[in-house]
């Protein structure tokens, strides 16, 4: 199978994902990975049909990933409020607003014709960001003095703040990250592998990356390994039915979800899960 | 009491601050469209009833998703737990045509309960033997939901003429009795008012209902207490997954009357920030249903002389909810600071 098609697939999940690894490891859960997504994906098209420019609409996207992520870390983090409550809020958000400002300045079916981004040969240029982003990931958690800093905030705050470290503050960075990989995710799945933009079309790939990350261990390389599975899975309709094989093409669009639930069922309980995964920061 | 009225009250005002706050922010006129949302939802007694319809689901999965958060188990899968439950009662009317009309309605909605409760209870199982994270779990299932309701409206469940992907109309006694021959009100909307009673009751009046409240506030005291957490768990996720299936069996037996894909419209979904804002109270839940079942009912409305539409409602919930835990914790805080001046 077509080796290029599968990371076509799997780079809006892997991208998430890698955001998601720093993110948590920093000891939060991004429900609203979801709806950073498909705001990135929202503007990213809107921005790249209004300059003419894909590159404008790149960083549309992810600013309005960003921008999301900056208002749900003032809930979680500035005044420590459920993860699960907010991310549910920013998701919704995301929902209403892309939902709005698209049928208010669009036809109800579709925004396409907009340019998308240039291919480096056979490769997107967010893609080669997405293999390349693999090691570094892995570098900045294990090799980094962030890193360190950033695995005990995941594991015993408290310990970090005896260190002299502001919890919050990494806490913010890493979300930082998180958010820009959500936009450059979403942005993807507009200016690389679609070209359209449709109501809700990120379809669960945020939850999907979030799960790859509990299977991948928090692991980059894992789960990037996750991600790729997931490419696979959504890849193989394709081929599938080339070869005229006759499944219910019903099954071939849940099978994503089906392997990413069956991962978390055969991994099992959180080893390796930061200790203070979730659970909001407040000054002693 | 006094102080808790104050609190709905306070909590009504600012909904309404934020709707129109929404509409300025999106450059939509703002009075005009609130007009056309208060006339399209309590304008006059049909336009009213349409608000109990639109209620009615999003009551009855809101009242799911507070008793599953109760317990501690985030429960974001109403969507799929309300899909699986019509999709189980449309098997029933499908493969049990036999059935006296006496009782085909109330195993319709006997199989739309249980449909609902082991969707649920299946998350709730994998979170406690498997330590499946409910979240993640729920919205997969969701998805996957729905991607069985499209095969199923496309394959086994389809109309005798194999031509729509649509279940089959539900014969007139299979219904839900309606009152009127001008509109939509049916009989659920009363069943969705006895369930507020009744959840009302069984989580604050019983002795499962404190287990399930004590679990979800504090797992350890409830282990030393001797209770077994995991289990109240998915005994509160089955009774979650067996109201948001009895939500998709009243809207396919007293609404549709079949089954397309499009059954759900984010009932599930939606029901989320009407339980926060409800402060997982059934009452509570019950206003924050209304308000936003008028949303929806006058966004109709809305819809058809301006470009915006239902979405707007999601920025409604979404801005509510922040407000709201803002508020919550603000007030929280004052009250610390009060107790330590004292």
């Amino acid at each position: 199978m077509d080796l290029f098609l599968i990371l076509r697939y799997c780079a809006p999940v892997g991208l998430a994902a890698l955001g998601e690894v720093i993110h948590e490891k920093a000891g939060s859960i991004n429900i609203g990975l979801e709806g950073m997504m498909l705001s990135g994906a929202f503007f990213a098209a809107w921005v790249s049909l209004a300059t003419g420019n894909p590159w404008w609409g790149l960083a549309a996207g992810t600013l309005s990933a960003l921008a999301l992520m900056v208002l749900q870390c003032f809930f979680t983090i500035r005044l420590a409020i459920d993860q699960v409550v907010v991310g549910t809020a920013t998701n919704l958000l995301a929902l209403g607003l892309t939902g709005t400002l698209f049928r208010a300045n669009f036809s109800k079916t579709a925004l396409s014709n907009y340019p998308t981004l240039p291919k480096i040969g056979p490769l997107d240029p967010l893609l080669i960001v997405a293999i390349v982003l693999v090691p570094v990931v892995w570098w900045l958690l294990q090799r980094t003095k962030w890193g360190l800093a950033a695995r005990a905030t995941g594991e015993y705050p408290e310990a970090v703040v005896a260190a002299g470290f502001g919890v919050r503050k990494i806490r913010w960075q890493a979300a930082g990250l998180a958010g820009l990989l959500a936009g450059l995710a979403g942005s993807y799945l507009t200016l690389g592998f679609s070209g359209s933009f449709t109501e809700n079309m990120t379809a669960g790939r945020g939850f999907v990356a979030i799960a790859m990350v509990t299977f991948g261990r928090w692991k980059p390389q894992w789960v990037f390994a996750g991600a790729l599975l997931v490419g696979w899975l959504e890849a193989l309709q394709f081929t599938l039915q080339s070869r005229s094989v006759q499944l219910p093409y019903q099954l071939m669009n849940a099978l994503p979800y089906l392997a990413a639930l069956a991962v978390l069922v055969i991994v099992g309980r959180g080893r390796g899960a930061p200790a203070a995964l979730g659970i909001p920061w407040r000054r002693p | 009491m006094i102080k808790k009225i104050g609190g709905f009250l306070w909590i009504t005002l600012g909904l309404v601050a934020i709707l129109l706050l929404t509409f300025a922010c999106l450059g939509i006129p703002v009075f005009r469209s609130a007009g056309l949302i208060a006339q399209g939802s309590f304008g006059t007694w049909n336009d009213f009833t349409r608000t109990l319809v639109k209620t009615t689901p999003l009551l009855l999965t809101a009242l799911g998703v507070l008793v599953a958060w109760r317990a501690g188990m985030y429960n974001i899968g109403g969507e799929g737990q309300f899909v699986i439950g019509g999709l189980s009662g449309a098997a029933v009317a499908q493969f049990a045509p036999g059935l006296p009309p006496s009782l085909m309605l109330g195993a319709i909605l006997l199989a739309t309960v249980l449909g609902g409760a082991l969707y649920a209870g299946l998350a709730g199982w994998l979170h406690v033997k498997r330590g499946v994270q409910v979240v993640v779990s729920t919205i997969l299932l969701n998805f996957i939901a729905l991607e069985v309701l499209d095969w199923a409206v496309r394959g086994p469940l389809q109309e005798k003429k194999k031509q729509l992907p649509l279940t089959d109309l539900l014969a007139e006694g299979a219904r839900l009795p309606r009152f009127s021959s001008q509109n939509d009100l049916h009989a659920g909307v009363i069943v969705a008012g006895l369930a507020v009673v009744i959840v009302g009751i069984v989580l604050f009046r019983t002795a499962w209902g404190y287990r399930v409240r004590l679990t979800g506030s504090n797992p350890g005291a409830a282990q030393a207490a001797g209770l077994r957490p995991g289990r109240i768990q998915v005994q509160a996720m089955m009774v979650s997954g067996a109201l948001c299936g009895l939500a998709g069996g009243i809207e396919y037996t007293g609404m549709t009357a079949q089954i397309g894909t499009d059954l759900a419209q984010n009932w599930g979904f939606l029901a989320i920030p009407a339980a926060l804002l409800g402060m997982l109270h059934p009452l509570g839940a019950g206003l924050a249903s209304l308000y936003f079942g008028a949303l929806f009912a006058g966004s109709k409305n809305l819809e058809a002389f301006t470009k915006a539409g239902s979405t707007i409602v999601f920025v409604v919930q979404a801005v509510a909810v922040l407000g709201f835990v803002w508020l919550s914790r603000w007030s929280e805080e004052r009250a610390l600071r009060r107790e330590a001046e004292a």
